[in-house]
């Protein structure tokens, strides 16, 4: 045994000498780059780079940078600005819009972006069912879209429409995508035909699940961008991904959870941002849910159809402390389903039209709604059935679990019974859209244009048949579709304004859910890299996911900062570690091996 | 290590060893592959009806999943619903699997419109490389440990690491990596497998992986280490008691000799099984540490495909998984044989 343990020591001795013998030459310092690389985490899966079929909100981003618009929302406000589109302007009927197109922008390639290129773009989409999969919602309005000269796009819509300055869609080079035949295909997924671009980045290199390389485009038409390279870094892990900002070896995280937030905080390199968010989050409530054939589906309460239930349940809850308890006080308190970001047309109640925490008057409410309170404290209904709602969540999701304890508890003192169900996401989108639900926990990313968060509440949009569609709320009411057609046609933008703002009234009035919350976007950087990212809209807004690319086009490095590689210990010097510890293993089994011959030998 | 040990285990002073000229009983081997074979293929073709089966029962509509989020028409759902599939009745989706899965095509992704086969096939390797140097180091911990462990039984050494094992062993994987992660302060990458800027050149771009590796591999190597342990240990207990080690011993043998020349090897069998079977369970038991470290194999796919649903998708790493556990228990059985004379014999 005493030999055993003399060799074992000379083996571990010998593998840290050859260790630091094959490390020492490695570990050189980081490499020298005189490129500046911004390096983004991205926590979600990317499903596609080809434009016409990328739906996950990764992979447009990432399609945002590579393909300018024909206009986007601005930095500042989200105020409609020129991108492919240098001029508009819309016929008296509001149903002819003519953009005029840029002069002197260039595709990567060489070849010039003319108005073909985009009447091929919207024309592809409107004619080919798989081109349509990602912006078909776009061009249902349209009704024929001409390029009569090389800078002139002509676009005839059915109806007015007001959101012509806010189609989210990119163009795309006529003479490479032409010869696309089947849209789907895998290989509308390769550089060689996503790579040629006219936005600030072209895409150079995909590794699926690992990394998507952009490099500036030098001749994009707003200027060079400051960085030379933007990679966007698969994580599957935001904790993970967390990590790898603090050691830098990405320079920006975006959707952190409040925790996260708080804990990088106080990290000197690092910059947090607490941007107003562009999502809103609500309490769905089934107030009969139907489809688009108006034949009732699911197995929602009944009490649920008469508003003074819905309101009385609006009152009992209190929105301002979950704000407060559940989400950090990362959110603002809701008000209508366009968020306070877009402030031109986001509508909140005034004191007197807000319900306000009134447990009270929701007893009240409830009293005169003919809910008597049962001698178990569960109020029951005039049909002897009790009130007792089920409440859908996400399982996964760390707000549903712990709001649904505050609504319980709260629509427990009023004398509803509440019993949370919170199950897979699979299983929420299933039992939600199958109107299979009585309160439910639900939220929606919105766009600076407000046409398509309303869309979402028309009768048009109750799912064809049970669990066929998304609609969030199975709203479908005459006076909100009429305000909503109205706005559609007003191309006047305070004018439409003020119809977006009575919309909303309509739907807060209504109570097929309640906004409960707007939640905040929680990012970080590297402040020792970079001095600044532009935000949207200007001072409050988010970095990463914008309507348009202003966040990282506009990234400025930190000064006296080379870029490159990763913070702390270069590249060499992790090739070193990684390599002395193989050293170490092969070592340790030779010696371990050499051991057992020695005793052969001395049998 | 362990061929070199094993062949040197049937010596003569090995009381269970047969006649080496014993002949191999050609027709009962081949009668014993035949079945081993039958019954793999039998759970084969089970295992791929329960994957068609299995995942049509999980709630979701495929269709509205991937839709949600976005406005879709009518018409837009209907041609989803046929490109994938699922306009046709039950039956018929089945039939078209099984004579896909004939011609080896596994289906084409609903989220990435890919062929499965080609993804499946992309993420292999990583997840062979992470399993695959994990499993080696924890047998060769295992195995090593056990011995000593049961050698010097109810010593210090063995307390201590059965202990330790059993607490590894019962550790959570995604917080151990996460720990890991936290612990190790930016020494090695906190995910993927490359790096972004992976140095060009064979020798380099290898090293860049390894270091990628080390946490996952470590991870992993943690938590399955203390089965190949915990067994050697025991199996070794039990050959502990057998007369021939007297016998060796009484031959004036010394005690490390005895141990690895005797000893050791007989109680390698379970060891060997249990090497097969848990290579097939560790597979799909990646999915945690390849999420914690967002490491681009089978596991993060099973993910990924659990999160659309993605059907075909979740079919064919299903099936691909299941089928490499029972490929790898046939192989346990076959070897069993070869390895041990006793089952050979019987």
């Amino acid at each position: 045994m005493r030999v055993t343990g003399q060799r074992r020591g000379r083996a571990a001795v010998a593998a840290m000498a050859a260790a630091l013998l094959v490390a020492g030459p490695l570990a050189m310092p980081a490499q020298a780059q005189d490129s500046t690389v911004l390096r983004v985490a991205l926590v979600q899966e990317i499903d596609h780079l080809n434009p016409f079929t990328a739906s996950f909100a990764s992979s447009t981003m990432i399609g945002r940078m590579t393909w300018e618009f024909l206009t986007l929302p601005s930095a500042e406000d989200t105020s409609p600005t020129g991108g492919v589109a240098e001029s508009w302007q819309t016929s008296p009927d509001g149903l002819t819009w003519t953009f005029t197109i840029r002069e002197g922008m260039t595709w990567s390639d060489g070849e010039p972006v003319t108005a073909e290129d985009a009447a091929f773009t919207f024309n592809r989409i409107m004619d080919d069912p798989q081109a349509a999969e990602a912006n078909g919602s776009y061009v249902t309005n349209f009704q024929q879209v001409t390029a009569p000269d090389e800078r002139t796009l002509v676009i005839e819509t059915k109806e007015p429409q007001s959101s012509m300055t806010a189609l989210d869609v990119p163009i795309v080079p006529e003479h490479i995508w032409s010869g696309v035949k089947d849209m789907s295909a895998p290989r509308t997924d390769e550089v060689e035909i996503v790579g040629v671009g006219s936005g600030p980045f072209l895409i150079t290199e995909f590794r699926r699940n690992e990394l998507v390389r952009l490099e500036a485009n030098p001749d994009y038409w707003r200027g060079r961008a400051q960085i030379d390279e933007l990679q966007f870094v698969s994580f599957k892990n935001s904790a993970a991904a967390v990590n790898a900002l603090r050691n830098g070896e990405v320079d920006f995280v975006n959707r952190l959870t409040p925790v996260q937030f708080d804990a990088l905080k106080s990290d000197p390199n690092i910059q947090t941002n607490q941007a107003v968010g562009r999502r809103y989050r609500d309490l769905l409530i089934n107030h009969g849910a139907q489809n688009l054939d108006r034949q009732p589906i699911g197995d929602g309460h009944p009490a649920l159809r008469d508003l003074r239930v819905r309101r009385a349940i609006a009152m009992a809850i209190n929105p301002q402390e979950l704000v407060d308890k559940v989400s950090g006080g990362y959110a603002q308190l809701g008000g209508g389903v366009v968020p306070a970001i877009f402030q031109k047309y986001h509508w909140e109640p005034d004191e007197q039209q807000r319900y306000g925490f009134d447990p009270a008057a929701a007893r009240a409410l409830l009293d005169e709604a003919g809910y008597r309170m049962g001698p178990d404290g569960v109020r029951v209904g005039p049909d002897g059935r009790p009130l007792e709602l089920r409440l859908l969540g996400r399982a996964s999701e760390d707000y549903a679990q712990r709001a649904a304890e505050y609504v319980q508890g709260w629509l427990g003192d009023v004398g509803i019974r509440v019993s949370p169900n919170l199950v897979s996401d699979n299983e929420v989108n299933e039992l939600s859209s199958g109107g299979k639900y009585d309160l439910a926990f639900s939220g929606w990313g919105t766009n600076p244009d407000p046409d398509y968060v309303l869309s979402l509440h028309t009768c048009a949009n109750l799912p064809v048949g049970s669990g066929s569609s998304s609609s969030p709320a199975f709203f479908c009411d005459e006076q909100y579709d009429r305000l909503y057609q109205q706005q559609r046609a007003e191309l006047d933008p305070d004018q439409r304004a003020g119809i977006v703002h009575k919309a909303q009234q309509r739907y807060y009035e209504q109570i097929p859910s309640v906004v409960l919350q707007y939640d905040n976007a929680l990012e970080a950087y590297r402040a020792d890299k970079f001095a600044e990212f532009p935000k949207q809209p200007a001072g409050s807004g988010q970095i990463m996911e914008q309507s348009g690319y202003w966040g990282f086009y506009g990234a400025t490095p930190a000064e006296g900062d080379a870029g490159g590689g990763g913070g702390g210990l270069g590249t060499g010097a992790w090739i070193a570690i990684g390599g002395g510890v193989l050293v170490v293993l092969v070592a340790g089994g030779v010696a371990l091996s050499r051991r057992g011959k020695s005793v052969e030998d001395r049998e | 290590m362990t061929g070199t040990v094993l062949s040197s285990g049937h010596g003569p002073d090995d009381p269970q060893q047969r006649d080496p000229d014993e002949p191999r009983g050609g027709t009962g081997t081949a009668r014993f592959v035949a079945r081993k074979v039958g019954g793999a293929l039998t759970s084969l073709v089970l295992v791929v009806l329960l994957g068609f089966l299995l995942f049509r029962m999980i709630p979701g509509d495929p269709v509205a999943t991937m839709t949600r989020d976005r406005p879709t028409s009518p018409e837009q759902l209907a041609q989803l619903r046929e490109r994938m599939g699922l306009d046709k009745p039950m039956f018929q989706q089945l039939l078209d699997y099984l004579a896909g899965l004939l011609r080896g095509d596994l289906g084409t992704s609903y989220v990435f419109n890919r062929p499965v086969a080609t993804m499946i096939g992309e993420r292999v390797w990583p997840t062979i490389l992470l399993v695959g140097t994990a499993t080696v180091l924890a047998v060769l911990l295992g195995l090593w440990l056990g011995v000593r462990a049961a050698w010097r039984r109810n010593s210090m050494f063995d307390r201590a690491h059965t202990g330790l094992a059993l607490t590894f062993w019962s550790t959570p994987q995604f917080w151990l990596g996460m720990m890991l992660l936290i612990a190790t302060q930016g020494v090695f990458p906190s995910g993927g497998m490359r790096s972004p800027d992976a140095p060009s050149g064979f020798f380099a771009a290898s090293l860049d992986v390894a270091h990628h590796l080390v946490l996952p591999c470590v991870t992993l190597l943690v938590v399955v280490y203390a089965q190949y342990m915990l067994v050697m240990r025991s199996s070794l207990l039990e050959e502990m008691h057998s007369e021939y080690l007297t016998t060796a011993r009484a031959k004036g043998l010394r005690d490390d000799l005895v141990r690895r020349r005797h000893a050791v090897p007989n109680a390698l069998l379970p060891t060997m099984t249990l090497i097969f079977l848990q290579f097939g369970m560790v597979v799909s038991g990646t999915v945690t540490v390849e999420k914690v470290f967002s490491w681009p194999g089978l596991g993060l796919l099973t993910y990924d495909a659990l999160w659309g649903p993605d059907l075909p998708l979740l079919q064919g790493v299903f099936v691909i998984l299941t089928g490499s556990v029972v490929l790898m228990n046939l192989l346990a059985e076959l070897l069993y044989r070869v390895l041990d004379p006793r089952v050979r014999a019987s």
